[in-house]
This record gives C-alpha cells, structure tokens and sequence, in this order.
C-alpha cells in the first residue's frame, strides 16, 4: 500500500478521508437525529410517532429531504440577494469546520492542533454570522428582531459555557482534545466527577447556545413567526437546519472529550479479566448490542404489518452483527481495537448527550427573553467564576499541601454546589407572599 | 515555492482586496463582511507566522465580538436614505494624495533597511508551545499591564453602558 | 519560507488602506472600521518582528492592541449610538453643532 501513495501525499490520507466521511454522512445522521427527536418526543407524549413513511417511520428523513429539495426558491424582492444566499452557507461552513478539529475516537481526527479546543469554539462563535447577516438579509422585521436575539443569546452563553470549559480544563493542562483525553486517562477518572458544576454549567451555555428549547425563543414556531428563519425556505432553510444539528453534535463532542472522557471507557485502568485475556469492560458493548438483538427479536412477531416484522428482524440481525465486531475486535492488535471501541464509547456518550438535549427540551417549558438574558448574565457567569476560583484553588491547594487533586476539586466543588443553593433557597424563602394568597 | 508561499499569496491578496472593497463599498453592511474577511485573512496570516494562540484570539475576539458589536450597530443605525448619499468627503483626493506619500515614505523606510532583515527567523523559539509561551512570559513579565488592561476594559464596559442607555 | 519583508509589506498596504479609510469616508462607523483596519496592520507587523527575533514579546504586544480595539470599539459604537438618537445621522459632515 506504501508503494501506490507518493510520499508528498501520505500524511494528507487519512484526513481527507476522515473529511469525505464526515461531510457525506453528516446530513444523512442530522436527518435521522431528527427522526429519533421525533419518536422520543411522541413517546414522552404518550404515542407512535411518524409511522407511515416506511415501517416505523424509517423513511421519513429521506421523505423530508426530496420534499425540501423539490420546494420552490423563494427570495423576499427588497432582500440583498448575497447576503441572503452568503447566510445559511456561513452556518453551514462554520459547523461543519468545526468537525476538522473534533476526535471521534483515537483513530479518527482529521487535525490534532495544540489548539484543538479553541479551534472549535472560535469557529463555533463565527456561527453567529450566519443568523445575523440571514435576518438582516430578509428585509423583514421579524427576521430582523429573530436574528438579534439569537445573537445576543449566543453571545452571553458563550461566556458562561467557555468559563464552565475552563474548570476542567485547568485540570487537563493542555488544549489538544487529544491530550484532554490522554489527562483523563492519566488521573484515572472523568472531569465530570473532579468538575460537576463546571459540566452542569456547560450543559445549560450548550444548550442555549444551539438555540434549544428551553432557551429557543428566536426560533419557536409560535413566537416572532421562525424568527430569523422565516424568509427561508426549501434548500436554504435545509442549510440552516442542517447547521443547528451540527451544532449540536459538535457541542456533545466538546462536552464528551472535555467532561466525559472522551473515548474511555469507563473506569478506563481498572483491569478485570474473565475468561482469560478479555476484560469485562471491553466486552460490555457486544453484550449491549446483544439485549438490543434480543428486544428486536422478541418484538419482531408481534408486529401488525409483514414489512415490519421484516425490517423488526433485520435491526435484531444487524444489531447482532455489531456485537459480533464488537466481541470480535477484542482480539485484534490494540490500535484497531482502541480506534473500534473508542468510536463506540465516544458516540455512545455523544447520543446520551443528546438524549438529554431531547429529554428537556420535552419536559420545560420555554424562558422569556428577558428571563433568558437574566439566567446567562446574572446566575450563570458569576456561578462559572466562583467555581473557576473553587476549582483553581483545589487545585493549588493539592500540590501545595501535597492532596490528591481529584478529591480536593471533588471536595470543593460540593462545597460550591451547597453554598449556591443555599443562597437561591434563602433567597426564595424570604420573599413576601404575593397578593393573590392573601386575598383569599 | 512550497505551500506556505501560496497560502500567504491566497491571504495577501483577500486581505488587501477585502480591504480596498471595504473603504470603497456603499452599502455599510457590505462593509461590515469585507472588513470581516479582512480580519480572517489576517487570521490566516497570523497562522503561517506560527503565531497559532493569536489566531484563535483573532477570530474569537475581533471576528467574534467586535464585528458583532459592529454589525449589531450598524443595524441599530441604518437609514434606508444613507444607500443614496455621497460616500466620499470634500477631502479626499487630498486624502489620497497624502496617503500615498505616507506610504511611500514607509516604504523607503523599509527599503532602507532591507538588510537588517535578512536574518532567519528564529520561529523555533516560540512556535512549539506557543501557548504555553505566552502564558508565562503573560503572567510573570506582563502582570502590571495585564492588570490594567482589564481595569481598562471595565472602564470600557462602564462607558457603553452609559452611553447607550436611554435616560430613564 | 516567506521573508519578513513580505508581512511588512502586507502591514504596510493594510495601513495605507486603512488611512484612506479614515481620511475619505464620510460615515462615522466606517471610519472606526477603518481604524480597526489600521491595528490590524500594526499586529502583522509586531507578530512578524516576533517570529524573527524568537521573542514572544511582540504576540503579547498584539493581544494588549486586540483588548485595546475592543474597548474602543465599544465606547466609540456607544458614543455613536448616543448621538445617533439626537441627530438621526452618522455622517460625520453633519456633526458641526459646535461650529461657529
């Protein structure tokens, strides 16, 4: 294989390949994110979901997608025509550079830069163009109004979030994602447990940052029309789609390598063999891939329709195939093995990220805006700061007095979380009753 | 002629195009983006001078926050009348004229002292751990003017505050 | 690899530019673009004299400009804002109420 490359073009392999995969499968995996949004949705609601497009609804992305396509291209007649077509694009790009930097498992990166970390989130707050410059661009006022809260949003919570960033990033040391995991490793444990409101932080800037509900006032359907969407439609609007779901895979990824350990496993040195050289962790993942064969298999019969029982036993088919390469790859030399299951764990962690996304996004209602502005400048940076302080002291503190640096940050930041709540309860308890109760 | 030639001919050439479309363009939004080209291309610039932790603070900071304020301002401001006004003042083939001896002068300048700069450039010193580098050299050295840049930018902060409230 | 004069010529440019923005235009936000040009210049020139005495100096130098340009960035979009709600104009021929 050496043989058939040039040697001036070798290093530039792997990436490129990494990039064609990425930007091929992307769209089809933000189509299908959307689907599961779906289901989960109707579950919390107590029904099916899309049902009718393909058994269980499994073509209704590609329905979603001919449909866009296929719509007509509308332009406003007093919109500045290049702005208008430079806005999605911008979002669009801009999410998906953010991939170049972002490790999906030890094997598949397409740049380690020293500067990984602010690689990522420089170019996720280069994001904000693309809302401001598309709701300007439509030349109308609720577009206009959309894009300004958006981007006002996005700013104040990119404070927050980089400052919840930092807490575990002082205890990695570096800003490769690489290292970041390597440091995980290093002191035997996740950042979320040395860091918990520095995650907790993030998860809330994160959110409100890819403009989710609670905090998706800009583009709500029954608030301000869609806000800096309206004018958009067909292929465009599909760009400006397609760049939120990125935006939240890329913020799940941050999340996972900085909080939760990027592509470790859990309890990633602790060694616990059965039968011989296979370590119950490793094989965790063939035994999950197996119950959900199982579950496949036993729902397979008890489907209405033939075409469902048949697609029922071809995920049970396919799931048992996962296991098999889980199981399988076990017994491959270690770098093929670490890049298999380093993929999993690390989009296993991304989906439960995501699954939490969904999961408040379907159970809170949403914030006003001027609520919003009030949790990001007013509960949330200055908490991120104190536990910046909490944090860098521990950590000071664990080399000066010679502790060990997980139990002091651990330590402390319970300390932060109690003292905090503390004060919103005592806050909470002495306000006056309102009139109402006193009427009665 | 190796790849960082092109890429600085690529940068070179967007960021004085970029530049010579800003102060030209009637439409201030469309200012707005070709100064923001200009910035990124800067961005690159800084890149290929191995400067890596000033290129993410370049696009964090000017492309990310002070072109936003820019943009934020210039949609608070826009009069649809300001698309048929006279862009250029009384001033300007005076201007012009004495932009352009400024930057001859300039360039005698540096054509005088060509020779000083034939040096090699020592980027070894401060290209591996860049950032590493700078937070040292930061907090040990540059401690006293740290401190003050950021009394500078409360007092900033306090300044637009007032500035652009509404008297209640 | 490209030679220091080549980035001082590339700063160079960027200023002149930067200066017949200042100098010509009759709106207000674009002369503070104009200046913002201007530091941008000034930071190419200070980063390329930083790579080629090996002195981290120089980078410092550059960030305390970019802190510098935003804060000014932000009194000076205030003091525009201010005005604006007074005069409805952001020309700076039509600023002359202190003229005699």
């Amino acid at each position: 294989m050496g043989h058939l490359i040039p040697p001036a073009i070798m290093p530039y392999v792997v990436p490129v390949i990494c990039g064609i995969v990425i930007v091929a499968v992307l769209p089809l995996m933000a189509g299908y994110i959307v689907l599961v949004e779906r289901k989960v949705m109707a579950d919390m609601q107590a029904r099916l979901g899309p049902m009718r497009v393909g058994p269980h609804g499994l073509l209704q992305p590609i329905a979603d997608a001919v449909k866009l396509l296929i719509k007509e291209d509308i332009i406003p007649q007093k919109a500045d025509t290049f702005l208008f077509w430079l806005a999605p694009v911008l979002s669009v790009s801009m999410a998906l550079i953010a991939y170049s930097a972002m490790p999906f498992g030890p094997a598949f990166q397409i740049a380690d830069l020293n500067i990984g970390l602010l690689f990522i989130l420089a170019v996720s707050s280069l994001g904000i163009y693309g809302i401001v410059l598309g709701g300007w661009a439509s030349n109308s006022h609720y577009s206009l109004l959309g894009a300004l809260r958006s981007a006002a949003q996005l700013v104040s919570y990119e404070t927050a979030a980089g400052l919840g960033l930092l807490s575990a990033l002082v205890l990695a040391g570096s800003l490769s994602m690489r290292d970041i995991v390597q440091a995980q490793y290093d002191q035997g444990q996740w950042f979320i447990f040395a860091a918990p409101v520095g995650f907790v932080i993030y998860l809330i800037g994160s959110i409100a940052e890819t403009n989710r509900a609670p905090f998706d006032l800009p583009e709500a359907e029954s608030e301000l029309v869609a806000g800096y969407m309206t004018e958009y439609s067909g292929f465009r609007w599909s760009l400006y789609f397609l760049a939120e779901y990125a935006n939240m895979i890329i913020v799940a990824g941050i999340a996972t390598t900085l909080f939760l350990g990027g592509w470790l496993r859990p309890f990633p040195r602790v060694q616990m063999h059965i039968f011989g050289s296979v370590e119950l962790m490793d094989a965790v993942p063939s035994l999950l891939f197996l119950l959900v064969a199982a579950y496949c298999f036993k729902l397979a019969p008890r489907q209405p329709a033939q075409i469902q029982k048949v697609v029922m036993a071809i995920a049970g088919l396919l799931c048992f195939g996962l296991a098999a390469v889980m199981f399988g790859s076990i017994f491959t030399p270690v770098a093929v093995k670490e890049g298999i299951h380093g993929g999993f764990w690390f989009l296993a962690k991304v989906a439960i990220y995501l699954y939490a996304f969904l999961w408040i996004r379907f159970t809170v209602p949403r914030y006003r805006f001027d609520q919003l502005m009030r949790i990001g400048w007013r509960v949330l940076i200055p908490l991120a700061l104190v536990n910046l302080i909490a944090v860098g002291s521990a950590l000071t503190a664990s080399q000066v007095w010679g502790l060990s640096p997980r139990l002091t940050t651990f330590v402390l930041s319970w300390v932060v979380v109690i003292a905090v709540a503390g004060f919103l309860v005592s806050r909470q308890t002495g306000e006056k009753p309102s009139p109402a109760a006193d009427v009665e | 002629m190796d790849v960082t030639h092109i890429l600085f001919g690529v940068f070179a050439v967007m960021a004085v195009v970029s530049a010579i479309l800003m102060v030209t363009t009637r439409n201030i939004v469309h200012c707005a983006v070709f100064l923001i080209t200009t910035l990124l291309a800067t961005a690159g610039v800084f890149l290929l001078l191995q400067a890596e932790f000033l290129f993410v603070t370049q696009i964090i900071l000017y492309v990310g926050g002070i072109m936003v304020l820019f943009v934020f301002v210039i949609m608070l401001v826009n009069l649809d009348v300001s698309l048929r006004q006279v862009q250029f003042n009384r001033q300007t083939w005076v201007a012009v004229l004495l932009a352009a001896v400024l930057g001859a002068q300039l360039f005698i300048a540096l054509w005088l002292g060509r020779n000083a700069l034939r040096l090699p450039a020592r980027a070894e010193l401060i290209a591996p751990k860049n950032t590493e580098a700078i937070g040292q050299v930061l907090f040990q050295r540059y401690m006293l003017p740290f401190e003050i840049a950021s009394i500078l930018l409360l007092v900033a902060m306090i300044g637009a505050v007032v500035m652009a409230k509404r008297r209640v | 690899m490209v030679s220091t004069e080549a980035y001082l010529l590339l700063g160079l440019a960027l200023f002149t530019i930067g200066v017949i923005g200042v100098l010509t235009r009759r709106n207000v936000i674009i002369m503070l673009m104009s200046i913002e040009l201007i530091l941008n210049a000034v930071n190419i020139n200070l980063i390329a004299f930083s790579r080629l005495w090996g002195d981290v100096s120089g980078q410092i130098f550059a960030i305390f400009i970019i802190t510098d340009a935003a804060a000014e960035a932000a009194v000076g979009l205030g003091i525009i804002l201010a005005f604006f709600r007074n005069r409805t104009t952001v020309l700076a021929d039509e600023m002359d109420m202190l003229k005699w």
